[in-house]
This record gives C-alpha cells, sequence and structure tokens, in this order.
C-alpha cells in the first residue's frame, strides 16, 4: 500500500479535488460560501490539471445558479459526467432542474456548502434551511460532518450516483466545514479509479441523447399516466442505501476509513442519544466522549445518508437501551408541526418499531430542537444542555439551544463555562486586520505544523462584517489526535493582538486560559507596554498569571522591506514562543514555507519575507508583569452613551462582539430596522487623515464629491454660527459669489474617528500650496493626536445648519456638494469606487428616494448589521432601503414605482371626490404640480402638510383615507442599485423587462467589472484581456455593451459616467436621468480592489479608462428628440492614448502580461480594435442629424 | 573598404553598434537592427530595481484586500507562473542568438552586487556573447564620499567579473573627480571595454500641473565632445577597449571617435529620429569621407588622434579650456 498523503485544506478545496478528478463538466455561478470549488476548478482547468482519465474538464462559468442547473442538465443528457457547487439562494434556483434531473434518474453530484436562506434577513453563514428546502427534488442527500469527510464523501456520492442513478446532493456546512483548514487525509487517484470504474461510466454514456441512437426525453403527459410512471423509480430509491453502504464499504477496505449511512456513538446501553446531521455531529461526539468518561451513558446517531431515509438502518444503529432521543435540526420551518430531520426520525422510529427492526422494543420518547441556525456557536456546553434536557423528568420539546428566546421560552439552559478541550491541543487566537496578513501567515502556520509534525492541526477564521479596516480572528488548534471540535476556541493558551488599536477595542484577555501567554504588537518602548494595556485587560493578566509578550512588528516589517504586512514577523513569534515545533526547525520550516509560497512571485518577495524572519527574534521581548493595573484607561464603549436605546442597547453590543448574548426580544420580527446608525459607530481605522488648508483650497467641491465614505463634509454659513467655535475649527471665507455676497463662511471638516484614510480626497484635489508643491489644500496627517481635537471641530461642524436645498445651486460640484448625503460611513472598503455615486444620489434625491438593493457589495455596506450609512436628515426624511435578492433586483424596483403610482392615484382619486371639502383650486394646484426643482418639490411638501390640516378637520371615512395615501402627492424617486454581476448577468432578464417597461424608475449599475462581494469573478462586463476568477487565462469576449443594448428601447435614458474621469458629467447623468419620465440607467465605472490598483489613487484609473477610449462617457437623453436633436451626446473625446497604457496600469491585465504574454499581446491588439470600432460607432451615431431620411438626402 | 574593427576580443564588420535602446525590446527589432548593418547590438538595459519593483506590485496586487472578508477571500485567481524577473529578457536573448548573426551584448544595471553577478550569470548562461554594465546612478547621499561611490564601482565590476566568463564593458557616467585614475582602476579590476559616456536624463517640470516630469531628449551632434575628448585621453593609456556612445549622430561622428582611439560606437538617438535603416546612411558617409580621404581601414584610423598621437596632448586639457574661452568672448 502506498504511503498515506496528508494535506492541510478546507472543506471547498477537497470537496473540488475530488469532483474535478471525477468529471469532465463543471457548470459554475459564485456564491459564498461555494465559490472556492468552482474557482479551484477553473484555476485547475486553465492550468491544465487532469482528471482520472487524463483530460481537462470543461469549466463553464453560468449568469446564475439557474442557468448553471440547466447547463448541468443538459450535459448530463449530452453524456458528460457532470457536477456543480452551489449553496443557499443559488440551490433555490436550480431545484426546478434538480426535480427533472432526478425524475429522469440521472447521475450527477452537486456539492453544497449548506448556507441560511434569506428570510427576515440574508446571511452568508451556515445551516441547513437550504438543501432542507431541496429535500423534495428526489435527490439523494448524503452530509459530510469534517473536512476529512467532505473529501471521502464527494468520492462515495460520485460513485454511488453512477451505481444507483439517482443525483446526489453533497452538502457540508458552510464556513464551518467549507473554509475551516484541516490536516487531511488525500485519496489516491487509484482508488478514485477503482471505484468509478469504467462500467459506470460507460452506462452513464448510454443513457444520453444522440441523434446516433435517438430517443425523446422530457414529455408532457397527462392525467391517465403521469402518477404510474412517476412511481417506476420507487425501485431505484429503494436500492440506494444499500448502494451507498457498498460504496461505503468499498471505500473503507481501499482507504482504511470506513463510514456508516448511520453511524452510532457513544455508550453501548446508552439510554439518551442525540441525533443529527453534519458538522455538529464532530461537537456531540467529543461531548458524548467526555460526558462518557464522567460517569454518564449517552450516546449519538450520525445520520450521513438523510435521502433516500433508510429508518431500516437508523433502527439497528441505536442501542436497545435508548428511551429517550433528541433530533437536532440545523433549520427552521415556520409554522410547520415540527423540523423536517425530527419528523423524519419519529416516522422512522415508528414505521420501524411496528416492522421490528433494530433492538429498540418500545417507542423512545423524542424530542426536537433547533440549533446553530446561520453558523451560531454549537459548543460543547450547548449540547451538554441537550443531554441535560434530554435527562429532565419532562424535557422540552420544540427547544432552541444556543441563544436566550425570552419571548416564547423556546431555549434552554446550559453552562457555558462547561469546556472539554484537552490539555493535549494547544490552541491560539490571533486578532489582525485583513490588509495585514494574519490569516494568510496563520494558514500557513497550520500547514507547516500538519506537513512537518505528525499533529493534527485545524484553523477556522471569523471575518468582519465591514470591508474597510476588517478585524480577523483566526482560531488555531493544534493536537496529536484528530480534532473534532468544530466550534470557536473559548480559552487559548496563546493569543496573539496584532494591531496595537484592539487593544482599546476587545477583551482579548477574557479567552485566555491562566498561564497563558499574550503577544501584542505595539509602536510602544518596551518599558511602556504594560502602561499601554487597558486597566482591565491588565487585572486578567495579573490574575491569570499571563505570560506577556511585545514586538514592534510594524517597525521590523518596514524594515524588512514588507510595509503593514506584519504576517511573517508575528508568525515567527508565535513559533518562537509557542515552542509548537523546536524553535530552529520551526524558523527553517518558515523559511522553506516562504519559498515555497512566494518563489512563483519572485525573488525579491522571498527576500525580503526572510528579512523579515531573520529580524524578527530579537526584537521580540517578554515584559515583566508587575503585581498592579496601573493603566488609566480601558476599553472604550462601543457606541456613545448618547446614542438611541435601539443603537445603544442592540447595535452596540453587536459592535462590542456581544451579539451572541442577545436575547430574542432585542429584535425586531419582520426585519425591519432603524437608518443613520453607521454615524454611532466610531470605528477610528485611519491611520492618517486629511487635514484641510484653508489659504490653499479653491473651494472646488471635489473632495467631498469623491470620498467614498462622506467622511469630508463641507458646509457654507453665516458667520454668527461661529459663536462658541471650538479653537481649531477652520473657517475661511466664502469663494463662490453668491455665498461671498452675503459675507458666507465656508469650511471643510473631516470626520476623524469615521474616515478610513483612503486618501482618495488627496489625490483629486488640484489645489497646491504655492510654496511647498507636495502639499495641496488637504493632507495625510496621524489621526491620533487629530482624533481628539477633530471630533470636537467635528461635532460642532454638524450643529451649524445645512443651507436650505432650495438655494443651492445643484448643477456644478463646487456648490453642490454642500448637499447633506444621506449615506454615510459605510463599511465599503477604503477608497471604494462604487459609494461616490450612492452617496451622490443620497445628496440629490436622497429625501425622497425609495431605494431597492440587489445582492453585491453595495448591500452588503448598505445594510449588514450592525449599522447602516443610509442616514436621515433633520426632517427625518431619507432613503427607505431594502434588499430582496440577487436576480430579482430590477423587478424589486419596479414593484415600489408600481405601488407608489398607484398610491398617488388613489390620493388624485380622493383629492378629486373630496374637491368640494377642499377647493377646486387646491386640490388642482396639489395634483398638476410641477415639482421639477427642489423649489417645488419643496412647496408641494407645504401643500400637503396643509392638505392634512384640511382633512384633520373633515369628517368623512375619505379624508382618513386620503391622509394615508397624501405623502404619493409628493414625487418619490426609484433608485434601483446593484453591481455588473447583477444587471449584465443574473438579473438581466429582469432589468430588460423593467427598461422595457416605460416606468419613471432610475437604475444605477455600479459597474466594477466583475463580482466584487463574491472575490473578483468574471461577469459579462469583465473587459476583454482581463484576468478573474473564471478567466485565470484572461476573459476572451468582449465586455457586453449593456448602454447600446439598453438605448435601443428609445425611450431609456441611458448615461455611461466615470466620476474620476469628469465629475461634471457624472452628476449631470444624475440630474437627467432622475429628470427624466421614465426608465433610466445610469452605467457607473466604479473602481475596484478587484481591478488591482493602488487604492489610495483610483481616479488615475479613471481618467485612463477614458482617455483610451476602453470606458466611453455618453448621455442619451431620448427627450432630447422632441427638440428636434439627436439623444446621444458623446462626452468622450477622440481617445488620445492607447488601450495599453491604461491596462498596463491595473494588476487585472498586468496578471496576464506576466503569465501568459503571448496571449495578452493578441488580446491587447484586439481589445485595441474594439475600443477604435466602438468610439467609431458611438461617434457616427453621436453625430448623426435627426432629421427624417429624406431631408438627409 | 575595411570598416572591420575588434572590440572586446570580438571581430565586428564596422564600428556601428546599436545601443542599449527600445529598439532591441522586441525579437523583432533585433532582426531589424541586424538588417540595418549593424555590427553588433547592446539590449535594452534590464533594471534589478524595476524588476523588485514588478514583483512587489505584483505581490501588492494579488494580495492587497486578501484574507479580510468572508464572502471574498481574494481577488484574483492563483497564476502558477509568471514571468518575473529577466525571464523575459533571458527569453528575447536566447530568441535573439537563434535569430541573428551578429554580437549581442546584454545590459544590465543592478542596485545590489548579488543583482550584478546573479543577472550577468543568467544572461551568459541565455548566450549574451558579452555583457555591459549600465551603472545608472545618482548619488545623493550626503554621507556618502566620492571614495566610497568609485570603490562600489569597482566592487561591482570585479564580482561580475569573477562571476562570467564572457567579455565585460563598463558603461560609466563622466561624473567622476578624475576620470583618468577611475579609468585606471577599471582597467585593473579587468574591464574589457569603458563605454564612454552614459547620459543622465534630466527631468522637466511641468508649469500647469506643478509636477517634476522625466522629459527624454535625444542626443546632439555636440554631445560627442565629451565622451571624444575623454577617448582621445585614454586611448593607448589603458588596455580596456573604448566605446563611443553619446551624439553619434553621422559618419563624420563616427569618423572622429575611430580618430581619437574608439574600437567602436554606440547609435541610438540618431536611429530613434531617423529610423533604424540609417545605418546605412551612416555607414555610406564614413565610406564616402574614407574613400576621399583615402583610408583604406578603420583599424588604419583608430587612435591616429589620441591624445599621445598629436603634437599638441594639451589640446584635450585643461588649457585648451582656457583658450576655446578666451575665443568664445572674443568672438563676441
Amino acid at each position: 500500500m502506498k504511503e498515506r498523503e496528508f494535506i492541510t485544506i478546507d472543506g471547498n478545496e477537497a470537496a473540488a479535488y475530488v469532483m474535478y478528478r471525477v468529471n469532465e463538466v463543471c457548470a459554475i455561478y459564485p456564491i459564498t460560501p461555494s465559490s472556492n470549488m468552482g474557482e479551484w476548478a477553473d484555476e485547475w482547468a486553465s492550468k491544465g490539471y487532469k482528471n482520472i482519465w487524463g483530460n481537462i474538464p470543461e469549466v463553464c462559468e453560468m449568469q446564475s445558479e439557474g442557468g448553471a442547473a440547466g447547463a448541468v442538465h443538459g450535459s448530463l443528457q449530452a453524456g458528460a459526467l457532470t457536477t456543480t457547487f452551489t449553496a443557499s439562494q443559488g440551490l433555490l434556483l436550480k431545484i426546478p432542474n434538480m426535480y427533472k434531473i432526478a425524475g429522469e434518474l440521472t447521475s450527477t453530484v452537486f456539492n453544497i456548502t449548506a448556507r441560511s436562506l434569506a428570510t427576515h434577513a440574508l446571511s452568508i453563514f451556515g445551516d441547513h434551511s437550504d438543501i432542507m428546502a431541496a429535500r423534495g427534488t428526489g435527490f439523494a442527500f448524503l452530509g459530510a460532518n469534517s473536512v476529512q469527510e467532505v473529501m471521502d464523501f464527494a468520492l462515495i456520492s460520485q460513485a454511488s450516483t453512477l451505481r444507483s442513478r439517482i443525483p446526489f446532493l453533497h452538502f457540508f456546512d458552510g464556513f464551518r466545514t467549507s473554509h475551516e483548514v484541516s490536516k487531511i487525509e488525500v485519496i489516491p487517484d487509484e482508488v478514485m479509479k477503482k471505484l468509478i470504474t469504467d462500467d459506470l461510466v460507460q452506462a452513464h454514456r448510454n443513457r444520453c441523447l444522440t441523434p446516433d441512437k435517438p430517443v425523446l426525453r422530457g414529455t408532457a403527459q397527462n392525467p391517465d399516466v403521469f402518477f404510474q410512471n412517476r412511481e417506476t423509480i420507487n425501485k431505484f430509491y429503494q436500492a440506494c442505501p444499500d448502494i451507498v453502504q457498498d460504496v461505503m464499504n468499498e471505500f473503507g477496505d481501499l482507504t482504511g476509513r470506513y463510514y456508516k449511512l448511520f453511524e452510532y456513538v457513544g455508550a453501548p446501553d446508552a439510554e439518551e442519544v442525540v441525533i443529527l446531521m453534519a458538522s455538529g455531529c464532530e461537537t456531540v461526539q467529543s461531548t458524548v466522549e467526555t460526558l462518557n468518561k464522567q460517569g454518564r451513558k449517552v450516546g449519538m446517531l450520525k445520520i450521513r445518508l438523510f435521502r433516500p431515509f433508510d429508518f431500516k438502518r437508523m433502527l439497528e444503529a441505536l442501542p436497545a437501551t435508548v428511551k429517550k432521543i433528541a433530533v437536532l435540526d440545523r433549520t427552521k420551518e415556520p409554522g410547520a408541526p415540527a423540523e423536517p430531520l425530527y419528523l423524519d426520525v419519529v416516522f422512522g422510529l415508528n414505521q420501524g418499531l411496528e416492522l421490528g427492526y433494530g433492538n429498540i422494543k418500545e417507542m423512545p420518547k423524542v424530542i426536537g430542537g433547533r440549533y446553530g441556525l446561520s453558523s451560531k456557536e454549537f459548543t460543547p456546553a450547548m449540547v451538554k444542555g441537550v443531554y441535560d434536557n434530554l435527562a429532565a423528568d419532562k424535557p422540552k420539546n420544540n427547544f432552541t439551544v444556543g441563544i436566550n428566546d425570552d419571548v416564547t421560552f423556546t431555549s434552554i439552559d446550559y453552562d457555558p463555562n462547561f469546556d472539554i478541550e484537552a490539555d493535549n491541543v494547544v490552541r491560539a487566537m490571533f486578532y489582525g486586520l485583513g490588509s495585514d496578513g494574519t490569516v494568510g501567515a496563520n494558514k500557513n502556520s497550520i500547514k507547516i505544523i500538519g506537513e512537518n509534525t505528525d499533529n493534527y492541526a485545524q484553523g477556522y477564521f471569523v471575518y468582519d462584517s465591514k470591508k474597510a479596516g476588517a478585524v480577523t480572528v483566526s482560531h488555531l488548534r493544534f493536537g496529536p489526535d484528530v480534532i473534532r471540535a468544530p466550534y470557536l476556541i473559548s480559552t487559548a493558551n496563546f493569543i496573539g493582538c496584532h494591531q496595537t488599536v484592539f487593544l482599546e477595542k476587545f477583551d482579548m484577555i477574557k479567552n485566555l486560559r491562566p498561564g497563558g501567554v499574550f503577544l501584542v504588537n505595539t509602536p510602544v518602548p518596551m518599558n511602556e507596554v504594560w502602561d499601554s494595556l487597558p486597566k482591565s485587560q491588565q487585572k486578567q493578566i495579573i490574575e491569570k498569571k499571563i505570560k506577556l509578550y511585545a514586538i514592534d512588528a510594524q517597525t521590523v516589517a518596514e524594515q524588512s522591506g514588507m510595509g503593514r504586512r506584519i504576517n511573517t514577523v508575528m508568525q515567527v513569534c508565535f513559533f518562537a514562543i509557542s515552542g509548537v515545533l523546536p524553535r530552529e526547525e520551526a524558523i527553517s520550516a518558515i523559511k522553506d514555507s516562504i519559498r515555497k509560497t512566494y518563489g512563483r512571485k519572485g525573488e525579491a518577495i522571498v527576500a525580503m519575507n526572510i528579512q523579515a524572519v531573520d529580524n524578527t527574534l530579537e526584537n521580540l521581548h517578554e515584559i515583566q508583569v508587575p503585581n498592579d493595573a496601573t493603566s488609566n484607561f480601558d476599553i472604550h464603549a462601543p457606541v456613545s452613551a448618547k446614542s438611541p436605546a435601539f443603537v445603544h442597547d442592540v447595535l452596540g453590543q453587536i459592535i462590542a462582539g456581544n451579539g451572541d448574548f442577545l436575547p430574542v426580544s432585542a429584535f425586531p420580527q419582520d426585519g425591519t430596522f432603524p437608518t443613520d446608525t453607521a454615524k454611532w459607530e466610531k470605528r477610528n481605522i485611519a491611520l492618517e487623515i486629511p487635514v484641510w488648508d484653508m489659504d490653499t483650497c479653491t473651494q472646488c467641491g471635489k473632495c467631498a464629491f469623491v470620498c467614498p465614505h462622506a467622511t469630508i463634509r463641507i458646509k457654507v454659513y453665516d458667520p454668527k454660527y461661529l459663536e462658541n467655535a471650538p479653537e481649531t475649527f477652520k473657517y475661511t471665507d466664502a469663494k463662490d459669489k453668491n455665498w461671498k455676497a452675503n459675507g458666507w463662511k465656508y469650511s471643510i471638516q473631516v470626520a476623524p474617528e469615521d474616515c478610513t484614510g483612503c486618501g482618495v480626497c488627496v489625490e483629486v484635489c488640484p489645489a497646491k500650496n504655492k510654496s511647498n508643491v507636495s502639499l495641496k489644500a488637504l493632507n495625510m496627517e496621524h489621526q491620533i493626536p487629530l482624533r481628539q481635537p477633530e471630533s470636537e471641530n467635528w461635532d460642532f461642524f454638524l450643529q451649524i445648519p445645512d443651507l436650505d436645498r432650495t438655494q443651492v445651486n445643484i448643477n456644478n460640484i463646487r456648490s453642490q456638494q454642500v448637499l447633506l448625503p444621506l449615506f454615510e460611513f459605510s463599511g465599503a472598503c477604503a477608497g471604494c469606487g462604487e459609494t461616490p455615486y450612492i452617496k451622490l444620489m443620497s445628496q440629490l434625491f436622497g429625501d425622497r428616494a425609495i431605494v431597492a438593493n440587489a445582492t453585491g457589495c453595495s448591500s452588503i455596506y448598505g445594510g449588514n448589521l450592525p449599522t447602516t450609512p443610509w442616514a436621515k436628515n433633520l426632517d427625518g426624511r431619507g432613503p427607505a432601503w431594502s434588499n430582496s435578492l440577487f436576480e430579482d433586483n430590477a423587478e424589486f424596483g419596479l414593484g415600489y414605482r408600481l405601488a407608489i403610482d398607484k398610491q398617488k392615484d388613489v390620493a388624485v382619486f380622493l383629492l378629486e371626490k373630496l374637491t368640494d371639502e377642499l377647493g377646486a383650486d387646491f386640490v388642482h394646484e396639489l395634483i398638476n404640480a410641477s415639482q421639477k426643482n427642489e423649489q417645488e418639490i419643496a412647496d408641494q411638501r407645504a401643500k400637503v402638510e396643509l392638505l392634512k390640516e384640511k382633512l384633520s378637520k373633515i369628517d368623512d371615512p375619505l379624508a382618513k383615507r386620503l391622509v394615508t395615501v397624501s405623502d404619493y402627492l409628493v414625487k418619490k424617486s426609484v433608485w434601483i442599485v446593484g453591481g455588473d454581476g447583477w444587471a449584465y448577468d443574473i438579473g438581466y432578464g429582469g432589468l430588460d423587462h423593467v427598461l422595457a417597461s416605460g416606468k419613471n424608475v432610475n437604475i444605477l449599475v455600479l459597474d466594477t467589472e466583475v463580482y466584487s462581494n463574491t472575490g473578483g469573478q468574471t461577469s459579462k462586463s469583465t473587459p476583454l484581456s482581463a484576468v478573474a476568477k473564471f478567466s485565470a487565462g484572461g476573459k476572451a469576449t468582449q465586455k457586453k455593451d449593456l448602454g447600446s443594448m439598453a438605448m435601443a428601447y428609445g425611450n431609456v435614458y441611458v448615461a455611461s459616467v466615470a466620476f474620476g474621469a469628469k465629475d461634471e458629467h457624472t452628476l449631470k447623468a444624475f440630474l437627467e436621468a432622475e429628470a427624466h419620465d421614465g426608465p433610466s440607467i445610469i452605467i457607473a465605472y466604479s473602481h475596484c480592489i478587484a481591478h488591482g490598483i493602488d487604492m489610495s489613487r483610483p481616479l488615475a484609473q479613471h481618467k485612463l479608462a477614458v482617455d483610451s477610449g476602453q470606458w466611453l462617457l455618453y448621455r442619451y437623453n431620448p427627450n432630447l428628440v422632441d427638440e428636434g436633436k439627436n439623444p446621444l451626446i458623446l462626452d468622450s473625446k477622440q481617445p488620445k492614448i492607447g488601450v495599453r497604457e491604461f491596462m498596463q496600469s491595473e494588476g487585472r491585465f498586468q496578471m496576464l502580461m506576466k503569465s501568459n504574454p503571448k496571449v495578452a499581446e493578441v488580446l491587447f491588439k484586439t481589445a485595441q480594435e474594439q475600443v477604435n470600432e466602438r468610439f467609431a460607432k458611438y461617434k457616427f451615431m453621436a453625430e448623426r442629424t435627426n432629421a427624417p431620411v429624406e431631408e438627409q438626402k | 573598404m575595411d570598416l572591420k574593427t575588434k572590440y572586446m576580443g570580438m571581430t565586428l564588420k564596422s564600428p556601428l553598434v546599436v545601443s542599449a535602446s527600445p529598439l532591441s525590446r522586441t525579437l523583432d527589432g533585433i532582426k531589424k537592427i541586424e538588417d540595418a548593418g549593424a555590427s553588433a547590438l547592446v539590449m535594452y538595459s534590464i533594471f534589478e530595481e524595476q524588476i523588485k519593483f514588478d514583483q512587489k506590485e505584483l505581490y501588492y496586487h494579488t494580495t492587497q484586500g486578501t484574507e479580510a472578508f468572508a464572502e471574498s477571500l481574494s481577488y484574483f485567481p492563483d497564476q502558477s507562473d509568471y514571468n518575473l524577473g529577466p525571464d523575459e529578457y533571458l527569453e528575447l536573448i536566447r530568441k535573439a542568438k537563434e535569430s541573428v548573426k551578429i554580437p549581442v551584448i546584454a545590459s544590465i544595471n543592478g542596485t545590489t552586487v548579488g543583482g550584478w553577478t546573479d543577472f550577468a550569470k543568467q544572461m551568459q548562461g541565455a548566450g549574451a556573447d558579452a555583457i555591459e554594465l549600465n551603472i545608472y546612478n545618482i548619488p545623493t547621499d550626503l554621507d556618502k564620499t566620492g571614495a566610497e561611490i568609485e570603490n562600489d564601482y569597482v566592487e561591482i565590476l570585479r564580482s561580475v567579473k569573477a562571476a562570467v566568463s564572457v567579455p565585460v564593458a563598463l558603461k560609466l557616467s563622466p561624473f567622476f573627480s578624475n576620470m583618468a585614475n577611475m579609468a585606471k582602476r577599471f582597467d585593473t579590476a579587468g574591464a574589457d571595454a569603458l563605454v564612454l559616456f552614459n547620459r543622465f536624463y534630466q527631468p522637466d517640470i511641468n508649469l500647469e500641473e506643478l509636477e517634476v516630469e522625466p522629459h527624454i531628449i535625444l542626443s546632439n551632434p555636440t554631445d560627442l565632445r565629451l565622451p571624444m575628448r575623454w577617448i582621445a585621453i585614454l586611448k593607448g593609456r589603458i588596455f580596456s577597449d573604448l566605446a563611443a556612445t553619446s551624439g553619434i549622430h553621422y559618419g563624420e561622428d563616427v569618423i572622429k571617435m575611430m580618430l581619437v582611439g574608439a574600437n567602436v560606437t554606440m547609435l541610438c538617438s540618431t536611429l530613434l529620429r531617423y529610423g533604424v535603416d540609417y545605418i546605412k546612411d551612416i555607414e555610406e558617409e564614413m565610406v564616402e569621407w574614407m574613400t576621399e580621404h583615402e583610408y583604406e581601414s578603420i583599424m588604419q584610423m583608430q587612435g591616429s588622434m589620441s591624445q599621445l598621437n598629436i603634437p599638441d596632448p594639451s589640446s584635450y586639457e585643461r588649457a585648451q579650456y582656457m583658450k576655446a574661452l578666451n575665443n568664445y568672448v572674443l568672438n563676441y
């Protein structure tokens, strides 16, 4: 037998590893947390990796999961071994095809990272609500509990589907298993070949559609035969469990790893048994083992094959002694008598007992409970709680565990301090920033330990809900035995604090066990480290006798050429202190790993990392812990005490990391949350913030316009408001002639605690200091010394009244930018290219806007708890926002319009009915108000208020009805917002329909040219030759011209804008789009981190894109036709640089030049030709006269 | 007419060599250089600093924003192989050697001693006939002495000479306190040739944007005076061969350089201005002059007007400067 080979990978890679080898076609579409499986497949195909039959699988990205399912179905029908990967909403979209595939007894495996379905909220995390929604499809369901099982069950599923003809849904828990990094044993290709024999493949092919042996499949049937025909499949389902068990047995013989469909673990004479599926089984198993060692007699049953449900085997697996069973479901079906697994078990027990299966003589008491929705922690303490409940005289049924349900009292109690972690397992936690490389280093450490020792290793990573300044917490375990602990570490031996700023935010020491190690990266001198710790942390360090270490990793990293990436430095510290490996051996292994990891990326990268390793140890110091806690500060409150109660009591707790402890009663029941909350979350993530030099400033307004986070603001005001201004508050005379005439003052103020420090405002600032051109009117300076005075200035600035909207000239950036943004402090990436557009929309129309937001980056930074950037003005007005789905956003927004129009119609109808009471003139004015500008809208609002007053005095039911709809007499602005993944791909059908509807909606496409939120996958917007996921070899086809397609309707306003190239053009387009009484679409060039650019200088990319003709600026305004003009205005000038110059400036194109220069050369040439052609086409269209054909002649 | 010359042990059909320039960036360009009649070519310079920058830039792009947000743990597919570092350059040398018969001289610019020697070895391995060290360095460190800088130059040369067996030329700036002494030191350290002189491009100011911008000005014929003087001075006093570069635009310029003692002339600006085929015109001009003046070969004239071989050696020295200046004043 070959030597056993171990690798350290995560669940997604484990599934893809097998699926890629045993399939010929993969139809894919990105969705978290399954995207990585498709990415692996695509990457391997582009690298020419082969399957077990020696050929490269065909990997095809589709426009949606529904599309992927259709392609899978077709590929299967045409005879190829075909697979797909998905989760959650993606699985829902595949369901129609799954019924078909199963109905036709077609062999395939769908790999599912089980994830919550969006209900009251979206969640990317794991539970079984998606797979349970698909349980009626006729697919077999095989659930893997660990990363090892994912690899094993992927193969077992494939072998079983080919033998049974029943398609398989192979599932494992999203994130918990899909993203857990674990040391596992690899399945050799020979094993795969033995289980997937040529006979099976041939049989699959023989069933395919081919004109050489034509058959008909997919008929329509009538009441006379459909039913009988449907029953023909029964014998396949009856045979399936035996087939799967046979495969498992053969697999065991080949690998030594034996599995059962129903696997019992625990005391042979247990009376209390817990039944469940997937990763939770690991926790229950390790808890059972501990409890039994402590004298309990408990057991657990792992259900691996959920469909077809083989209750005979279930009965046979249970010990005869069982008296009580708790079935745990990781899903919720509101309104059902109980959760699905519970019902299945109860039914199975009843039937099984009746048929005399197994050893149980009497029906046990069976209860059911829910756990772990949306990756809610499921710990040994909770498992013990379940067993304790089961042991009670009257166990609670239909319970929940892991939460505090103080409303309907479903939750059971448990002792959170119950801990089963073995002493021989090293447990380490690391708090890092996304940008510092902590997670990458930890993944690397796991590999080093996994591959250099006999230890098993596990890593799991908790990420932030914000993208800018994202905090990561890594949980690593190492030990001599297989690690069955799919839950976060609560008592660590080692905690690393990789950023000083965390000290004032998180209570890290609470998770450190007595005698453990705390390592802090800090810039303060070593003799001041102790005093830099918050008092509560000092106290715990003393009480728990913690060993304290410190290093100035930032300086070491910088001196080694690593910039802000302290990953290697901190990794060396961990190995040096923890002693997981002998120090010299560890250093050598780290260096080997650096050469292996970075060798392909260049010797310079290897050299700087090696340098960092060599520079670390001499800078690592143990800090002597004094006897007293002497610090004069403590961890900051998550939100201000002045915040509203809900923000303080609920959102603040989530910010503080205490969301798990909030009870059910804390939450709204229907998913409705207040807006205007981001302002309470002072994140303090900027190292540097812009400082205004009012003497250099030209007051152009561009800084506020481009600020992605609305943290740089402008106000113009009467000098009287300066009374009581803080000493350092800056102001100067307003330069605009209208403002100057009033003697008004002008201030630019930065929100120091909300700024991300992206630097885009500095990039755009055109004003240079006359005496030192390295200075502009905005210059970055360290945040910490400025934090306190500028916070006071910010507070003062906020209380200066905004200019009356009706008095603001909104037609140029200089003055328009004084409008209050109603989208502020989002958690988007620092320097985000989307948010300036959204913010502009909020400034111009936010007080009457209603937003439909497609799932994606904008729905995440717009609506991910704890807080939202959508804000309100002083009148309490602001954008109302919702996210329906990814695929339906245009339709969802159209629905807004239909409802608004209808309610306005009702209001008009009622006004007309009440004409006598209200007065004909008043009614006429209300109905026919123009509302084309801010003044007219303000006038209409005033009239509606007057109307309400009048109505309150009219005793008529119609008057009361009119009050409820009277606000719809004021113009509402419907905005349909989303990215290119939505607009070009998954939502295009709906978008097209909405454009064709003629309805007055405004569509804003934030075009990043990839699926940004899921990590940069190719969309139909991705330009030719760009490297993106699913286009690893450079995109071979050109970008879809969405604007041209929209223009084809003739009555749609279409604009293509790039704010960094021409900001005034963007402003004009927004104003025109909103003014157009019909559908409008703005396609907005949005630079993105996925472009591989310097995010502190992104505007240069807009300019290059436009100057090269790669991105066109234009407006197509159907209203111009009425004026006898050509509706298309091409605002781009003749390209003045080549496309290559633009492409050479971005990583997405550079990658192709570096990886495949020949292909790059060809594609760049084609790209230039396409740009030339497109420009010529638009120029031709824009220069056509609008005269009739005869006249032109 | 015998235009043959010798340069670093190689016999060249003429002294017309194409210097490091964008003309040799592609195989196609290299073939055109040969077709135009150049006797050898120096490849465009590969900069260690640029290679490191490219590697770091790519690393930055592929790691920026990664491992930070659960849904987007990376933004790019992993590529198994990148053409980083000198790979592309080495490949071009290999292809050039397969495609052209004229000698191919690799040109490198390092920032570390290790970088210089590693590159030099790789170039030799790829088939380069010789190496030209293009020391393009503007010392700005207020604490670094001239002597230290001079020692650095010698150290780089020694290291490279120890690392490769092909000839090594050194392309120099004229800004040494004593050029003659440095030339001697380089000669002693084993330089097979000195290329005189590198032109340092001086940046300019964009008055609209108030930005300093690179501003490349092609050489003009008067630029040849400086290398001409130094070649004249050095010819016959050191063993290293001498290559003239800067301001060589016409056949007569080449002749002048041959007279003072250059082994070859390096052409760049004039070819960028008039196209690579202009080499033919230069050659014709040379032949015409030589015919008219009854010269039989290049070797015959090489060094005939070096400082050692002219009646008034001070013509190339300071006294001549005084004279020149006086004449200038008198004329105006």
